[in-house]
């Protein structure tokens, strides 16, 4: 039984230029206790595909009505986009869903001490009375891995580091026991000795905790660290998904291979970077077919791809491929 | 035998912090710095945040006070003194050598035209005699940073953040320097727009005989495009050796503990900090 569905997700934003398409057609499921890594490059919509999770986008995004994400709890179904009013969709926000964002000073508030920001969702979400809230809080605190976390509980952001802070974040998030947690680059702005220790850290709260995560990173190599599955996205779309090793390994998408041989990798450092070709369209300028074809070059002018657009196509077991089926990959 | 372009000796850069008149409390942001970097060289520092990167950079632009220690540039024609400089001296280094931003979205400014921005440096140098010159300047080093010359009369909104830091880095160019200082100028952009800038900086090195000095925190990104790596801790430099020594045997503790936290793209290879 998976933990969330998400079908033909559609998100468009309703600007003075026009209409701006975000997220076209990006279809996912999650099983409890399993890591999503969504990887993809700015304006990819990786952000905005996760937001609509909570329905947190801005007021002028408008959803495609074909669009369904339902989340199975244990209390039975919600239909997240069924939800209309804020005090209904405290289901969703902080309580079944938790999210962390990439910039852990700009998620707390300046001028209120850490603890009492995490008691206070803990008396939304939760049951508990002011006292418990606050022991929980420093039982979390002391969870992650703070020191001194009864003194940290009555300090503010900027008394921590930053690291220390993007901790206190996950406390913050994991004290109402979410079922699913969505990370947004939980890790972009941390030094990399770090980083290590926050990406462990979430490995083994999964371990315990068993929720679910979507993991929104640019970075291949975070999600070769911590996901169990990887949907590679550009200009809104799932270019291709499956299990992070074959994907990693035998990429069967033009763009996925192009991110790979972009990266600089330690083990060779002879081999050259290759940039994908071209610059990310604008976004007012979407491109027919293949939203990638534009920048592929292993496509000939005149090929299907630039006005028909590609299925999403099994190319091995549970790895999915936005190609024609005449252009699998022979099989490893 | 190349020369030192830049050579410092025991350069420390303080900060004041407050406390009072006999209690002065200041922070060593470089520490008694000792380094070489030979003419045409690309030079790697990494560290993590609060290491003292940037300001190391920032003190050999001459662009924070040093407070001890000697530092000077000497490219074979100009010589500088960078602890003693008047400002006739500042103005003619500043031709010589120049920083490349992190943030292409913050660095360019949204009411200038592309080529305003780049043709800025020149103008303010007094480097051109006539406008045609200073255009045909610009599109000189446009062009050496494959910018589409039809772009020049445009403004940095209408642009993605790899084309900004072309931008970015033609203007860094313009004055014609031998000795440049980029800041983490990949930090902010995707991988692939990652290695088209990467790969024209190298290019640039070779084709105008630049020095680099490329301040990261990324270690992949150094191993990739820099010559010789120092790694600093606190300040100090904790190792420095050639790219290729440095990361198959690093020799300190602290720098292979960075190496150890790069995550692997190997999904087989899952490491522990």
């Amino acid at each position: 039984m998976s933990l969330i569905d998400v079908k033909n997700l559609s998100v468009q934003f309703k600007t003075d230029e026009g209409l701006i398409t975000a997220v076209e057609d990006v279809s996912f499921s999650l099983a409890p206790g399993e890591v999503l890594g969504l990887v993809g490059e700015s304006g990819s919509g990786k952000s905005v595909t996760a937001k609509s999770m909570m329905k947190l986008n801005p007021p002028n995004a408008i959803y495609a009505p074909e669009c369904r994400i339902d989340l199975h709890l244990d209390s039975g179904p919600v239909d997240v986009m069924a939800l209309k009013r804020p005090r209904d969709m405290e289901i969703v926000r902080g309580g079944a869903i938790s999210m962390i964002f990439q910039e852990p000073m700009a998620s707390f508030a300046p001028a209120i001490t850490i603890g009492k920001q995490m008691v206070e969702q803990l008396l939304i979400h939760t049951d508990l009375n002011k006292k418990q809230a606050k022991d929980l809080s420093i039982e979390m605190l002391d969870r992650v891995g703070i020191l001194e976390p009864a003194t940290r509980f009555n300090q503010y952001a900027f008394e921590l580091s930053g690291g220390m802070r993007q901790r206190a974040m996950i406390a913050m998030a994991l004290s109402t026991k979410p079922k699913l947690l969505i990370a947004d680059e939980p890790t972009t702005a941390l030094d990399v000795t770090i980083q290590a220790q926050v990406l462990d850290l979430m490995k083994d709260l999964v371990a315990e905790f068993g929720m679910g995560i979507v993991f929104i990173t640019h970075d291949l190599s975070v999600v070769a660290q911590t996901a169990d599955r990887v949907a590679v996205m550009y200009l809104g779309r799932i270019m291709e998904s499956g299990p992070v090793r074959e994907v990693i390994r035998h990429p069967a998408h033009a763009y996925t291979r192009g991110l790979l041989n972009a990266l600089p990798k330690l083990d060779d450092l002879d081999a050259p970077l290759t940039p994908i070709p071209g610059d990310i369209p604008s976004p007012l300028e979407r491109p027919s077919g293949c939203v990638f074809h534009p920048r592929n070059p292993e496509l000939k002018p005149g090929s299907r791809y630039e006005t028909e657009r590609p299925p999403l196509t099994e190319v091995s077991p549970g790895h999915f491929a936005a190609i024609f089926p005449e252009d699998v990959p022979g099989q490893p | 035998m190349t020369n030192a372009l830049i050579k410092t000796e025991n350069l420390s850069v303080e900060f004041p912090l407050g406390g009072g008149l006999f209690n002065k409390r200041t922070l060593k942001a470089v520490d008694n710095v000792s380094i070489e970097i030979p003419q045409g060289a690309f030079v790697g520092v990494v560290g993590e945040s609060g290491s003292g990167k940037t300001t190391l950079g920032r003190a050999l632009l001459n662009a924070v006070p040093i407070t001890s220690g000697s530092a000077s540039y000497d490219d074979g024609e100009e010589q500088f003194d960078l602890t003693k400089m008047s400002a006739t001296d500042l103005k003619a280094y500043r031709r010589r050598a120049q920083l490349i931003f992190q943030d292409p979205y913050a660095a360019l400014s949204p009411r200038m035209t592309v080529r305003d921005i780049i043709a800025e440096p020149l103008d303010v140098m007094g480097l051109t005699a006539s406008r045609e010159e200073t255009d045909t300047r610009v599109r000189e080093i446009a062009a050496k940073c494959r910018l589409n010359l039809e772009h020049l009369r445009r403004y940095p909104h209408a642009f993605s953040g790899g084309q900004r830091q072309r931008i970015s880095i033609a203007r860094a160019l313009a004055c014609n320097p031998r000795f440049v200082v980029a800041d983490e100028c990949v930090a902010a952009l995707d991988v692939s727009i990652q290695a088209d800038i990467l790969n024209l900086l190298k290019s640039l090195q070779h084709d105008m005989g630049l020095t680099f000095m490329f301040i990261s925190h990324d270690l992949s990104v150094v191993a990739h495009t820099c010559d010789f790596v120092v790694v600093m801790y606190h300040g100090k430099i904790v190792e420095s050796a050639p790219t290729r020594e440095l990361f198959a045997a690093p020799k300190q503790d602290y720098t292979k503990r960075l190496l150890d936290a790069i995550p692997s793209l190997d999904p087989d290879h899952r490491i522990r900090a």
